[in-house]
């Protein structure tokens, strides 16, 4: 045991030991980490992901705020109960917009990775209100004061403008535009004109008054945008490969 | 030489270690308080006060009082009350180190403050956002150097092992925290900013920080205290100082590697959960290397666990270190983690270590610091500490029972099947088939937090310099008799 009694040369200087350490825990972290970097071999590119419209994004950012992570996971796994219950299992793709990612670590509540268009408007803005009000054993907390306050707007063409910085394909005239379409996302058809938002971020952009409150862009209005965008980007009955049950 | 440096005491810089022993327990006291009310939340949806106290803003205050305020506290105490006296010199820098406090008490209350008010970047156990940040590099900093210095000025020519433990804890938390949180603020008078990494490459990220949280800060710095506190209080040297050796450098090299079981069948590349979970495997090794050589020191003076509720704090911690250390290799292997994983299960593991290994060595140790730190012969009440650790041990037995039952039952209930081939249950059957058990975890943790306040009790009789004549008495008698 030679090795260990040179051990003692370590022990002797205390700035040897910090390189050291730095070193050993430097491996595991370095070679786990950086091949994700060389995207191409990590994430599979998938038609029709795109970034979040303005008012999704803001949604999302109430999402992070109110830690909605901590009790719903959005990553089905490609397991046989969790793609009945939940749907397609995750890809890769599908988060790569997510700064940072959400796929959680606990179900408390549900996943919520594929709940958009699962449920309406209207039953998310009650839910939100009071959830037990549409499912009686729930023990989600209530979210009724969404309702009462205006939605972050004005400095959304920041928030695109950042999220560009570290990736996100957002162009000049989305970031220009970015105040103007979450307003317009927000009112809908009959009040707004979405030709400019339907062509720069797809025709099947949802846009219509969320919170049945037409005079109020609400952060209930932002957040249901987003719940109801979720797991949505994909087509997957066009898609060949679609598992065998899946919904 | 080396009688002269033994027979005189250096001026030792106590009044540091004072104040962090008093900001553990003070925030011991509200981590526990309010783990305890998000249990209850749990249970009775009611108690949700929108928007400020509800489940989402609560639950990362209580994470972040228990391991970064009442944790961190615990660690600075220990180490610059270790550093001090196995180094034989006084803490460098007075200044710095009283920096270090106070820098790490505001850092405490602006992320407690943040996550309340709605600031708060949804990464688990790094919800602080960019501003807060900073500063916490900026104490942690601080901190290293100040730990560094004293090492460096050190009479003692050997560094001793607890001090190995403190050096890599300190310096891997820093390395994980700027690696974790990169991130550009959207405005430089705003809170918000967005990670700079999205997706997979953030989970990755995310878990390689969150599992080395545990490795690093709950686990290598609290083996330190384990290291100095145990061979102490029972008056034995470790039991093996090769063993040291090993357990140390097989600890940091495999622990940063078993990040990714955190993500298994998610979309991140399946190489990286194999070595996740492989590494996790070889995790055991190491953690029951450390245990045997805690436990293994006491060979010798066993009959001192009979009587001393100080060193059963300490056995106690080690136990529940080997069993959740054991638990979390099972947790790790892919096949287990299908049915663990988002359950209630994980919670429960965490709980074994945070409360059985954190919370006990903690607790030990200040039993065994506070009358050294107030000159007093011996804590007040020795039998306060035998309930103190009684109540505490059967809060976590309740406590860990009730996640193990709801977590394997949550996991059972999602994948069950009827006759037809359809999912048996819908989620919310789950939810409400977990209710008992949120009942039966919250009493556990309220017996976990009336520990504590005996502690309290006791800590501060002690302080006062109070002398207990009943217990003073029957030991003389029993000596007579």
């Amino acid at each position: 045991m030679s090795l260990l009694d040179k051990h003692k040369v370590i022990e002797r200087r205390s700035f040897l030991l910090l390189g050291l350490t730095i070193v050993v825990i430097l491996i595991g972290g370095l070679v786990e980490i950086v091949p994700l970097f060389r995207s191409e071999t990590v994430i599979e590119p998938v038609e029709g992901v795109r970034p979040y419209t303005p008012l999704e994004l803001a949604g999302q950012n109430i999402y992070i705020r109110e830690n909605c992570v901590v009790c719903h996971s959005q990553q089905i796994r490609p397991l046989r109960d969790e793609v009945v219950r939940y749907g397609h299992y995750s890809l890769a793709a599908e988060s790569m917009y997510d700064h940072p990612f959400l796929w959680g670590s606990k179900r408390t509540g549900p996943d919520l990775a594929r709940v958009g268009g699962k449920y309406s408007d209207e039953w998310h803005v009650g839910h939100l209100i009071e959830p037990r009000d549409l499912v009686p054993e729930s023990i989600m907390p209530s979210y009724g004061f969404l309702m009462k306050k205006g939605a972050r707007l004005h400095d959304l063409d920041k928030h695109l403008k950042t999220l560009r910085l570290i990736g996100v394909p957002y162009t000049d005239e989305m970031i220009e535009n970015a105040v103007k379409d979450a307003t317009v996302q927000a009112v809908g058809e009959e009040r707004g004109d979405i030709d400019g938002l339907v062509a720069r971020y797809g025709e099947r952009v949802n846009a219509r008054d969320f919170d049945g409150q037409p005079d109020l862009v609400s952060e209930m209005d932002a957040l249901i945008a987003y719940l109801q965008v979720l797991g949505t980007f994909v087509d997957f009955k066009a898609a060949k490969n679609v598992e065998e049950g899946a919904q | 030489m080396t009688t002269t440096s033994i027979s005189q005491e250096p001026n030792y810089n106590f009044d540091i270690v004072k104040l962090f022993t008093i900001a553990t327990l003070f925030w011991g006291i509200v981590g526990f308080l309010v783990g305890i009310v998000i249990a209850l939340q749990l249970a009775f949806p009611d108690l949700n006060i929108e928007p400020y106290l509800n489940f989402g803003r609560l639950r990362p205050v209580h994470t972040s009082a228990v391991i970064f305020a009442f944790g961190g506290n615990a660690l600075f105490a220990t180490s610059y009350y270790i550093v001090q006296r196995t180094c034989g010199v006084r803490l460098w820098s007075d200044k710095l180190a009283s920096f270090t406090f106070w820098g790490y008490q505001l850092f405490i209350v602006m992320a407690a403050l943040g996550y309340v008010l709605g600031v708060n970047q949804s990464k688990e156990y790094a919800e602080p956002e960019w501003f807060v940040d900073i500063w916490l590099t900026i104490v942690w900093v601080a901190y290293l150097l100040v730990f560094m210095m004293t090492v460096s000025k050190r009479k003692e020519p050997h560094l001793y092992v607890a001090n190995w433990f403190f050096i890599a804890f300190i310096i891997t938390v820093a390395v994980l925290h700027l690696g974790n949180n990169i991130s550009i603020p959207v405005d430089l008078f705003g809170a918000k900013s967005y990670s700079a990494f999205s997706g997979v490459q953030s989970a990755m990220i995310q878990w390689w920080y969150g599992h080395n949280a545990v490795g690093f800060f709950l686990t290598a710095g609290f083996l330190g205290m384990m290291y100095y506190f145990v061979p102490k209080q029972a008056n034995r040297p470790i039991y093996s100082y090769r063993l040291s050796i090993v357990h140390f450098w097989s600890l940091i090299f495999i622990y940063i590697w078993a990040g990714p079981h955190h993500l298994h069948y998610t979309a991140l590349p399946e190489w990286a959960q194999i070595l996740g979970m492989t590494f996790s495997i070889m995790l055991w090794m190491p953690s029951w290397g450390g245990m045997i050589n805690g436990v293994m020191t006491l060979s010798g003076a066993w009959h001192k666990l009979r009587e001393d509720p100080i060193l059963q704090f300490m056995i106690i911690a080690l136990a529940f270190y080997g069993m959740a250390t054991f638990e979390g290799p099972l947790m790790a292997i892919r096949s287990v983690n299908a049915l663990s994983h988002y359950t209630d299960w994980t919670i429960g593991h965490v709980h074994a270590g945070a409360l059985g290994w954190n919370g006990f060595i903690t607790f030990g140790a200040l039993y065994y610091m506070v009358p050294k730190l107030w000159g007093r012969k011996a804590m007040y009440s020795t039998k306060l500490i035998s309930v103190h650790l009684w109540v505490a041990t059967i809060g976590i037995v309740f406590y860990i029972t009730a996640m193990w039952v709801s977590g394997i039952m949550q996991g059972l209930m999602w994948r069950a099947y009827d006759d037809m081939g359809f999912l048996e249950y819908s989620f919310v059957e789950s939810v409400m088939a977990m209710k008992p058990f949120y009942l039966i975890r919250a009493a556990g943790g309220i017996l976990f937090f009336a520990g504590a306040l005996i502690m309290i009790y006791n800590v501060w009789r002690t302080i006062r310099g109070d002398v207990n004549e009943k217990e003073q008495n029957s030991k003389t008698q029993g000596v007579v008799a």
